[in-house]
């Protein structure tokens, strides 16, 4: 059986460096069972996150030879063994330890969001036709591997200002809900910074359930901003009839 | 108290041990009862096991099948689990799941619709009518991310990553948890007026299984060691269809919906080998019996190229497997190199549910320890000696919000615990000490071995010869735990987890093999080859009780509850 050579970041935030390991290899085999084999065998404090290990968690996300992947759908025969197979772990949060990123930010920016609020006296008839284009936003599984990868929080660092790719599906989720009854325009543009993102679909590369994120989320979603926000004739319309702006 | 200064420590009304469906609903319902609740979890929040679950939600809205209603599915529950079930907890199960599911879609869940645009339900195995609500082949996914989301809107406190290692109690009710931070190995103390035990299964003690690395039996050996009574625990369910090839994704989930939406299963010969098995319901039987079938024509050499069966879907449209079933057409592709429109996928038996586990009271999910409850696959009664496909979701969401019901009801009536430090530091002692031994084993080689010692000789066929020889096995394997080693820091640290896991493991392994001994029949999911018969006068009549006495185990054999009338005339209707 041939063997693999994997080179795997171990350390945390401050000290840290990659390590060889020699794994050796089976048919249809992963990543993600190369650094089980790792820990079984060689190194058991190797600290890796991982749940269901078949693509459905978003547990497993890591960076394969410097692409962000979910190391449970990474096969090794589609990497070249000629050289070593790089691990390291996600780089736009802070390690804890090994390929264990600390991932919190996601958690609060969610908390920012306001959830699903039905119409009143909704009789709760909703159609498929309706719903498809939801249910692709629903089909995350927050790997982050999408928030990851968007310079405005990799290279950038707008974190506070920003709420990422991730949250913009959440919110088209909400937005494009058939039964929905709330606007989270306002929330988009002031405290979410939907305007930071220039579409350059970085997100969507990268998504492993395949969401077109900027395509079917933030395009729509910016042009709810600008409709509501800046759309010279709305404006004028606001203002003959005195409607409050949006502010 | 010594404990209040040395340990971060936090108190709430109910805690809730366990981040899954059923975990989720329970906290949901505790805060609605205004209860102060927390949730605790191995893993990040909406990464627990129900977001695998992938075929639906078993529900009687007769959205599709107008004949349906509770009676039937109750019917349906009652015989799937060969009688041995809690009959009220069936009951409840099968009258209060329509409400459950018009719940979660109410809090923003999107089920798949019908034309008329109500919840579109899939058929499934054991279920008379089409009754699974689903999203495509990703229920899970979309029950507990609305679970969540509710939740967290709701302010329930949120541990993730933390684990517990040990229940606190004060000799006669619980009082809390002591458990530890993965990322910093920090202990923590919970203290609870009533903790509800929602940790899921044990299919980690077998080698081939379709569970995650959570899924080492964490609640019920917890609260076994605290007091409580363990159910059935000879009941594991061995999911028909799990991947066989390649090596690293066997067990990997098939999703029961593939035979729901049309899938045949077909031998090596080319025959459709369920004719002989059940003509009647085909590959829509239940699970015990299609995973018999399976695993028999394999063992009689009519298996796969890899040793299992085959099951096609590829006479569907392309176009329509890949919108009912995408993570299987995914899964199977990028895994294992097969489109699952074009040939057929090679499946097996692979360990997937506990129908044993805490015994509870159907209406509060009270466990037999006062302070303590238990819902989903932690808890038993529901499923009896087999779950049917659906069922499982559906559990999650009614008896999740009854025992955070129950749960907040005994809190509010609960004097205001004392914590025994001697407790809390014996479960410190007994977690540091594989950093202490100068050598020993790695936890990783001892769990190996008990993957084989289960997988090999307490599996889907069963025989007082194995099993004698697993019990001695797992003295043996008990031994090596206690003398594991781990290395490194107590930072993230895998090995150590397992260390503690692997106790866990144990302790129901122990509890799955004597109750297996103990009934000689075969019923649902438990199939002696020695005794392949029912047996209706005796082991018809008797649930199997597990419970600590001192260091040792104890087994002892328990009444099933008599059918009330109108119920038992339900299950004599031939319709």
């Amino acid at each position: 059986m041939a063997d693999a050579i994997l080179e795997v970041f171990r350390g945390n935030q401050e000290v840290g460096a990659a390590k060889q390991y020699t794994v050796p290899i089976a048919p249809g085999m992963v990543v993600l069972d190369a650094l089980h084999y790792i820990q079984a065998h060689l190194e058991p404090d190797l600290a890796v996150r991982w749940n269901c290990k078949a693509g459905k968690c978003g547990s497993c996300s890591a960076e394969v030879n410097g692409k962000p992947r979910l190391t449970c759908k990474t096969r090794m025969d589609a990497l070249p063994t000629d050289k070593p197979i790089t691990v390291y772990p996600m780089k736009s949060f802070p390690v804890i330890k090994d390929l264990v990123t600390d991932v919190s930010w996601n958690y609060r920016v969610n908390k920012k969001i306001p959830p699903f609020s039905p119409k009143p006296k909704t009789d709760w008839k909703m159609y498929q036709e309706d719903m498809d284009r939801v249910q692709e936003f629903r089909k995350c599984i927050e790997c982050f591997l999408c928030q990851n990868v968007c310079h405005v929080v990799r290279d950038h660092h707008k974190k506070e200002e920003f709420g990422g790719p991730r949250f913009f599906v959440r919110v088209a989720s909400l937005e494009m809900h058939p039964l929905d009854n709330v606007s989270r325009v306002k929330l988009l543009k002031d405290e979410l910074g939907i305007g930071y993102c220039n579409i350059t679909k970085c997100c969507t590369e990268v998504c492993p359930e395949e969401i077109h994120i900027t395509d079917n989320a933030i395009i729509p979603l910016k042009e709810r901003v600008v409709d509501e926000y800046y759309d010279p004739i709305m404006k004028l319309v606001r203002k003959i009839r005195g409607a409050p702006k949006p502010d | 108290m010594t404990n209040q200064t040395k340990y971060e420590t936090h108190e709430h009304d109910v805690l809730i041990i366990g981040a899954g469906g059923a975990g989720l609903r329970a906290a949901i319902e505790g805060l609605a009862a205004g209860a102060r609740v927390a949730v605790v979890s191995k893993s990040l929040l909406g990464k627990a096991h129900t977001v695998m679950a992938e075929g639906g939600i078993a529900a009687a809205m007769a959205n599709v099948d107008k004949a349906d209603s509770w009676r039937t599915h109750f019917r349906d529950t009652m015989r799937g689990g060969k009688l041995m079930n809690n009959w009220r907890m069936a009951q409840l199960h099968a009258q209060e799941a329509p409400e459950r599911v018009r719940e979660l879609e109410q809090w923003g869940a999107l089920f798949d619709r019908t034309s008329d645009g109500d919840i579109l339900q899939r058929a499934f195995g054991g279920h008379t009518f089409k009754r699974l609500c689903h999203v495509g082949d990703r229920t899970g996914l979309e029950m507990i991310r609305t679970l969540q989301d509710r939740g967290v809107q709701m302010g329930f406190d949120v541990f993730m990553e933390c684990t517990i290692i040990r229940l606190l109690t004060d000799g006669k009710r619980v009082v809390g948890a002591f458990g530890y931070w993965r990322e910093q190995g920090r202990f923590v103390v919970l203290k609870a007026k009533a903790v509800v035990m929602a940790t899921g299964g044990i299919g980690k003690a077998w080698r081939v299984t379709s569970n995650s690395w959570e899924y080492t039996g964490d609640g019920m050996a917890l609260a076994y060691d605290a007091g409580a009574e363990l159910l059935d625990m000879e009941f594991v369910q061995f999911h028909p269809t799990g991947m066989v090839w390649p090596p690293g994704v066997q067990g990997i989930l098939v999703t029961e919906a593939v035979r729901g939406e049309g899938g045949i299963l077909r031998n090596k010969e080319g025959q459709r080998f369920m004719e002989k098995y059940d003509p009647k319901r085909m590959e829509l039987s239940t699970r015990d019996v299609v995973a018999r079938s399976i695993y028999t024509e394999v063992r009689e050499g009519r298996g796969s190229e890899h040793g299992g069966a085959y099951l096609d879907i590829s006479h569907k449209p392309a176009e329509y497997v890949k919108q009912k079933l995408p993570s299987m057409y995914h899964q199977f592709k990028e895994l294992a190199d097969v489109d699952i429109t074009k040939g057929p996928m090679e499946v097996g038996p692979t360990c997937h549910y506990m129908m044993g586990g805490i015994k509870v009271e159907a209406e509060t999910a009270a466990s037999s320890l006062p302070g303590l409850f238990a819902a989903g696959e932690a808890a038993a009664g529901l499923h009896g000696a087999n779950r049917l496909g659906g069922n499982s979701l559906s559990d999650l969401l009614v008896f999740g919000r009854r025992a955070g019901l129950g749960a907040a009801a005994y809190a509010s009536k609960a004097p205001a615990a004392s914590i025994d430090d001697a407790q809390i530091a014996e479960a410190e002692r007994d977690m540091l000490a594989p950093f202490d031994r100068g050598e020993g084993e790695n936890p990783y080689t001892v769990h190996r071995d008990l993957q084989e010692v289960m997988q090999n000789l307490v599996g889907i066929f069963r025989v007082e010869e194995d099993m004698t020889k697993a019990m001695g096995e797992l003295e043996k394997l008990k031994a090596r735990a206690a003398r594991v080693r781990v290395e490194g820091s107590r930072l993230f640290n895998p090995g150590w987890h397992l260390s503690k896991d692997l106790k866990s493991m144990l302790t129901v392994s122990e509890a799955v093999t004597r109750s297996a001994m103990a009934r000689k029949e075969s019923r649902g999911a438990h199939s002696r080859i020695d005794f392949p018969k029912l047996d209706e006068q005796v082991w018809g009549r008797q649930h199997n009780l597990i419970t600590r006495d001192g260091a040792g185990m104890k087994l002892q054999q328990i009444p099933v509850d008599a059918i009330p009338g109108e119920l038992n005339e339900l299950l004599a209707d031939e319709k």
